[in-house]
C-alpha cells in the first residue's frame, strides 16, 4: 500500500488544535453555560466528546452532547452507499434556547453541514448554531463557513484528507493522501 | 450494524424474499431503528425521498396497510397518490398490464401493489421497470408484514437467532404465514406453523427451518413469539372447519395456551382481529401483547423499505 503524501496533524497537534477550539468557544460564548455539542457521524462524534470534555474542564459545567446522522438529509444520495445504512441520531436534551456547536472532522463541499443544519432544525429551534471542524480543506459548493477550525488546509480535489482517531481507528493522526493511492 | 458484502447486487423490488440475503434484511431492520426515532421527533418527516413519487396501487381493499405505506412515504417526503381499483378503469375491464402502463406515464418512481391474485406484484414489476413493493398478493406473500413481525420479535429479544416463532390459524389462506415462513428462518429463527389439518398446506413443511403440526400445545411449547392468524371467515365456506366454536376451543391463542410458551413469550397478530375467535381478548390486550407495537413498527419498516429501494441508486 502507498504512503500518505503528508502528515497534516500529529496526535499532539490534534490535541492542541482541539484545546484551542475549546478556548475559542468559551471566549466567543462568554462561558459554556447554555451550550450543547453535537457531533456528526462518524468522526465528528469522538471529536465532539473530546470538546465537551475540554469545555467541562475549562468552565466547570457539564456540556450536553448529542450525535447526528445526516444520511436522511443528504442531497447527493446518488453518490453514496451501495448499501444505505443509517446511523443513530440521539440528542437527549432540548436544543431550544441553547447555542449548539456542531462538530465534524473535515469541512469540504459544505453539503454535509447543510444537511446537518436541516436535521438540527427539525429537532427544535436552537438559539444559534456554530460549526467546529478539525480540518477545512476548501472547495465549498455552498455558502458555509466554519466558526472554529483546527487547521486550514488548501487541497486539490484529487487529494483526500484522512482523519484517524483513537476511538474509531486506534490512532490520532491526520494525513493527506492522493485519491489514486487509496483506491 | 451489518453491512452486506459490496458485490451483492441490491434487490430492485420487494416482491418476496428470494433475492434478499440475510445481511440485506438485517440492514433493512437496522435502518428501521432510525425510522422509529424519526417518528418520535417533533418533526416526523425527513427529506430523503423528496421529489420522488410513490403510487399506492391497491387492487384489493385495505385500510391499515395502505395507511401505513402512505404515511411512511409521506414521512420520507415523497409525493404519494393512491390508485384504487374500485373507482378506476379496472372496474371497466382494463387489464392490469394496461393499467400499469398508464400509471407509468405519470412518472411514478415506485409502486406499492396490493392485489387479490398471487403473482400480481411480479407482473407489475415486469411492466414498470421501477421498484415494486408487494403489499400483499393473493395467498402468496406479504413481505412488509413479515418484516414488521420479525422486527417486533427482534426488538424484544435483540436477535432472531435461535428463537422459536409459532404461527397458529388459517395458514392455508395466509400470505402473512407464507412470508414469515420464508423470512424468519433466513434470520435464524425456527418457525412452527399450526392449524387444523384442513388449513395446513403440506408444501410449507418443505421450507428450511419450518415445521408444521396440528397440535397447538406442541406448537406453542417453548415458543418465544406466538402469532395468531385472522380466521378468514369469508373463506370458511369450503368445509375447512366443522364449527367456529370448535376452532376457537382448540386453536385460540389465549392465556392457557400461552402457558406452554417461554415465560416472556410475546403475542402477535397481523390484524384485523376476530376477538375471542382466533385470539382471546385477554391475550390481545394483555402484557404479552405486542399487537399495537406491530402497527407502529409497520410504519418504520415501510419507511426503511422505501428508503432501501429508492435511495442511492445510480
Amino acid at each position: 500500500m502507498a504512503d500518505p503524501k503528508a502528515t497534516i496533524l500529529t496526535a499532539d497537534e490534534l490535541r492542541r488544535g482541539l484545546t484551542r477550539i475549546a478556548h475559542e468557544i468559551v471566549e466567543r460564548n462568554k462561558g459554556a453555560e447554555s451550550l450543547a455539542i453535537i457531533g456528526i457521524h462518524t468522526r465528528g462524534l469522538p471529536l465532539a466528546e473530546r470538546l465537551a470534555q475540554k469545555l467541562s474542564e475549562l468552565e466547570g459545567v457539564e456540556v450536553p452532547m448529542g450525535m447526528l446522522d445526516i444520511t436522511l438529509y443528504r442531497d447527493d444520495l446518488s453518490e453514496v452507499a451501495h448499501q444505505p445504512i443509517i446511523r443513530e441520531t440521539r440528542v437527549p436534551f432540548d436544543i431550544a434556547h441553547r447555542r449548539v456547536i456542531l462538530v465534524d472532522d473535515v469541512l469540504y463541499t459544505g453539503r454535509t453541514v447543510r444537511a446537518a443544519l436541516d436535521a438540527l432544525i427539525d429537532l427544535g429551534r436552537p438559539e444559534g448554531i456554530q460549526l467546529a471542524v478539525l480540518i477545512d480543506r476548501g472547495h465549498r459548493e455552498l455558502p458555509i463557513r466554519a466558526d472554529y477550525v483546527a487547521k486550514n488546509l488548501p487541497t486539490a480535489r484529487h487529494e483526500v484528507v484522512k482523519v484517524k482517531l483513537q476511538e474509531t481507528d486506534g490512532v490520532d493522526i491526520v494525513e493527506l493522501w492522493d485519491l489514486e493511492d487509496i483506491k | 450494524m451489518t453491512s452486506p458484502t459490496p458485490h451483492t447486487p441490491r434487490p430492485r423490488h420487494l416482491l418476496d424474499f428470494q433475492e434478499w440475503t440475510p445481511e440485506r434484511l438485517t440492514a433493512l431492520l437496522d435502518n428501521a431503528d432510525t425510522m422509529l426515532q424519526v417518528l418520535d421527533r417533533p418533526v416526523k418527516k425527513v427529506p430523503a425521498l423528496q421529489g420522488q413519487t410513490v403510487c399506492l396501487a391497491f387492487f384489493e381493499n385495505s385500510t391499515r396497510t395502505r395507511t401505513s405505506f402512505e404515511l411512511a412515504a409521506r414521512r420520507m417526503s415523497a409525493d404519494v397518490f393512491t390508485f384504487a381499483a374500485g373507482s378506476s378503469s379496472v372496474s371497466k375491464g382494463e387489464s392490469l398490464r394496461d393499467t400499469v402502463e398508464v400509471l407509468t406515464q405519470y412518472k411514478v418512481d415506485a409502486y406499492v401493489v396490493r392485489h387479490h391474485a398471487s403473482g400480481a406484484a411480479h407482473l407489475v414489476a415486469r411492466y414498470t421497470g421501477k421498484p415494486v413493493i408487494n403489499a400483499g398478493d393473493g395467498r402468496r406473500a406479504h413481505p412488509t408484514q413479515a418484516l414488521l413481525d420479525a422486527y417486533t420479535i427482534r426488538q424484544e429479544y435483540g436477535s432472531l437467532e435461535g428463537k422459536k416463532v409459532t404461527i397458529i390459524g388459517d395458514v392455508r389462506h395466509s400470505r402473512v404465514a407464507r412470508s414469515n415462513a420464508e423470512l424468519l428462518p433466513k434470520l435464524g429463527a425456527q418457525v412452527m406453523l399450526c392449524g387444523p389439518a384442513t388449513l395446513l398446506p403440506a408444501d410449507l413443511a418443505a421450507l428450511p427451518g419450518v415445521t408444521v403440526t396440528s397440535d397447538p400445545r406442541e406448537a406453542v411449547r417453548g415458543a418465544h413469539a406466538v402469532m395468531a392468524l385472522r380466521l378468514q371467515q369469508e373463506r370458511m365456506t369450503g368445509g375447512y372447519l366443522s364449527s367456529l366454536q370448535e376452532y376457537a376451543d382448540q386453536f385460540q391463542v389465549n392465556e392457557k395456551l400461552m402457558g406452554e410458551a417461554e415465560s416472556g413469550a410475546i403475542v402477535l397478530h397481523p390484524g384485523p382481529m376476530n376477538r375471542d375467535l382466533e385470539i382471546s381478548t385477554e391475550a390481545a390486550d394483555g402484557p404479552r401483547s405486542r399487537i399495537l407495537r406491530q402497527v407502529e413498527n409497520g410504519q418504520a419498516i415501510r419507511m426503511s423499505v422505501l428508503y432501501h429501494l429508492l435511495v442511492g441508486r445510480e
